[in-house]
């Protein structure tokens, strides 16, 4: 009951439920975890913004009662380091689906790693595109099926944990809907870091990805990760065999080189002091 | 102070008098000066310069610092106005304040990067998909870039709208003369701000023009921006009347306010019988063709959009209720001329000169194609 007062306190009060998630998607889940480390935080709710693309995941903006800021799809990042800029001391956090933040704004992603960018990014990745009835996404696994890839799926996919590791993220971690308490507790430690900070939040979607791939009941879907994703120091004693079917969850990066911001700020500052 | 500026200076320099303190920008010729300059100019005032992945990150940017409480521009050219188109659109439907600079160059494509063209007069328009409010400002003259820049800016605050400066790349590139008040002295134009509790605020409810008070990200009011369409709080909705409503407004902030939103100058109209519409660097061509013919005893004038977009559909009529022809140059291949032919419906014989082969239009050929046409 204490966890639900948590939630509640962040949903909106003059939105018109219900939501638009169908039933047992992860979602949800995710979503509890993104507000219980906002919550954990203890900051002013004026002074959180929520920026999404476009997706079912990218729906959660609607929901809560902060700023909140639904863009077009794959633009997300674009859109925040704006927000980012004006509003430096505001926490800033995106919310986007695997294929918005991946595929159609792959590029933006890969530019505000490197940069370095004050973002808090939580990928909710169902490895499939789910609001346009399950196409294949940049992080369908080879094999797996999808509306546009009836026979299984042929392209090789994105670690979107690699990919911000590979690009300079100050903090990358992954949990799933099954773990929780992972998963908040690695978005609360990621709104706690300067820069770019990454929490890909696996999770299931038994309408799409679960229907086309013997996943259909949301139950299935999350015993899938319960006995799946393993941590990462487990993980790494693997053969390579094993990891072939079993996936690394847990902590990939935490390191602290400045972020844009705080080089931006002081760039104004030097400049000013020169003039 | 008296200075030598080119046409692309004058508008960054305009930018910040007015206040603009955010931009994101991704480099194109003809436009990249006012980038370059914002990148130096705007830490200098606090405010905030970024390069950009490519322009669909600097149109979504820019809006992201407007809704963050900073007045915020880009600059681009054709390749790059077409990557801006859908979040064009979201400007638009999120009634987001925002200028886009569009110095434009021949197309389609990469068409010709350093020549003058005036072929994105359509695509400011209507470049993005569905019914969308937007103005569009052409000036002539770098002076007048000074000051289009600074009422774009304005005009984009008061309703609430991207606004879209076209630039043609020889006047972007051409240095004139300019008095350059100072910056401290133009007035700032704040946006209007709600008044109300958060809990009696309606995001999106028009005042009596039509436009919402703005709420910035962080001032305390919490609401929603989605470019779906929505009701007056901000969130979704599939109701038809509550759509219609939202349309009607969205697109009456421009229909219901033309008259404070155009600008037009008539030059040597009192007694012509004749009259050139033109834009932009075309319409200095017609003002020394005017001279010319003038002498030669041919009575004929100059109708000059500044506002090229709401259209200046009752001033063009009423301009030309004594005119036996009027001729449209134009570096395209007919976009004024196609919309004095709607205004005017058949009334008035409309005589196009249109030029793409990325050269301007001389006074000598416009004189000579309208004492043929004469
Ligand atoms: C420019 C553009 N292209 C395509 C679409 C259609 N579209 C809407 S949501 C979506 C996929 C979303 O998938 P994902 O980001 O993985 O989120 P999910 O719905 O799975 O949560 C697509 C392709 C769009 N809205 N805009
Ligand atoms: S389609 Fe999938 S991701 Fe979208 S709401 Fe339904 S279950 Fe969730």
């Amino acid at each position: 009951m204490i966890e639900q007062s948590v939630v509640h306190k962040y949903l909106r009060k003059n939105k018109k439920f219900p939501h638009i998630w169908c039933p047992g998607c992860g979602h949800g889940v995710i979503m509890g975890s993104l507000l219980r480390a906002i919550d954990k935080m203890g900051v002013d709710r004026n002074n959180v913004a929520v920026i999404s693309g476009i997706g079912c995941s990218s729906r959660t903006p609607t929901y809560l009662d902060f700023n909140t800021l639904h863009t077009t799809h794959g633009r997300a990042l674009a859109f925040a380091t704006g927000v980012k800029l004006a509003r430096p001391d505001m926490l800033v956090i995106v919310v986007m689906g695997d294929g918005d933040a991946v595929g159609i704004g792959g590029n933006h992603f890969i530019h505000a790693a490197r940069r370095n960018m004050d973002l808090k990014v939580v990928v909710y990745n169902n490895n499939i595109y789910g609001m346009t009835g399950g196409q294949a996404s940049p992080t369908t696994p080879s094999g797996k099926k999808a509306t546009t890839a009836r026979y299984g799926n042929i392209e090789r996919s994105f670690d979107i944990c690699d990919l911000a590791r590979s690009t300079g993220a100050n903090y990358v971690a992954r949990a799933t809907s099954y773990h929780v308490k992972q998963l908040e507790n690695y978005i609360y430690k990621s709104f706690n870091k300067k820069g770019f900070t990454v929490v890909e939040a696996v999770t299931h979607c038994p309408t799409t990805y679960g229907r086309l791939n013997s996943l259909k009941e949301p139950v299935a879907g999350m015993e899938f990760q319960k006995n799946n994703f393993i941590m990462k120091n487990l993980w790494d004693k693997l053969s390579d065999e094993e990891k072939q079917v079993k996936f690394p969850m847990g902590e990939f990066v935490d390191v602290d080189k400045e972020g844009f911001v705080t080089k931006y700020l002081n760039l104004i500052e030097s400049v000013r002091q020169g003039d | 102070m008296i200075k030598l500026l080119q046409g692309n200076e004058a508008c960054a320099y305009a930018a910040l008098a007015a206040g603009v303190r955010f931009f994101a920008g991704y480099p194109i010729t003809p436009s990249t000066e006012i980038a370059e300059i914002m990148s130096m100019e705007l830490p200098k005032r606090g405010g905030k310069f970024i390069q950009m992945e490519d322009e669909l990150a600097s149109m979504a940017a820019i809006i992201g610092g407007s809704l963050g409480g900073l007045k915020s521009m880009t600059a681009t050219s054709g390749p790059g106005l077409s990557l801006m188109q859908e979040n064009i659109g979201y400007a638009s439907i999120t009634e987001t304040p925002t200028l886009i600079v569009n110095v434009q160059r021949g197309g389609p494509s990469t068409g010709l990067p350093t020549m003058p063209s005036q072929s994105d007069i359509m695509a400011a328009k209507w470049g993005s998909h569905g019914d969308h409010p937007i103005i569009v400002t052409y000036p002539h003259t770098v002076p007048e870039i000074y000051n289009e820049t600074i009422r774009s800016v304005y005009l984009s605050e008061k309703y609430r709208v991207p606004v879209i400066l076209l630039l043609d790349e020889v006047i972007g590139h051409m240095r004139e003369k300019i008095e350059i008040p100072d910056e401290n002295t133009i007035e700032k134009f704040d946006r209007k701000v709600p008044t109300v509790p958060n809990d009696w605020f309606f995001p999106f409810e028009g005042n009596l023009e039509g436009v919402p008070p703005f709420a910035s990200f962080g001032e305390g009011y919490r609401y929603h921006v989605t470019g779906l369409v929505h009701d007056v709080d901000g969130f979704p909705t599939s109701k038809h009347s509550q759509i219609e409503r939202f349309m009607n407004r969205l697109i009456g902030k421009i229909d219901n306010n033309v008259n404070d939103i155009l600008k037009w100058e008539e030059y040597n109209m009192e007694d012509a019988e004749y009259a050139i519409l033109a834009a932009g660097c075309i319409a200095r061509t017609a003002r020394d063709t005017i001279k010319v013919l003038r002498e030669k005893g041919i009575k004929i004038g100059l109708i000059r959009p500044v506002t090229i977009w709401p259209f200046m559909e009752q001033p063009l009529i009423n301009a030309t209720k004594k005119i036996k022809k009027l001729f449209v140059p134009e570096l395209n291949l007919g976009m004024l001329s196609l919309e004095a032919n709607r205004v005017l419906k058949g009334k008035l014989e409309v005589c196009p000169y249109n030029k793409i082969n990325g050269e301007i239009i001389y006074p000598s050929e416009l004189e000579k194609f309208i004492e043929e046409e004469i």
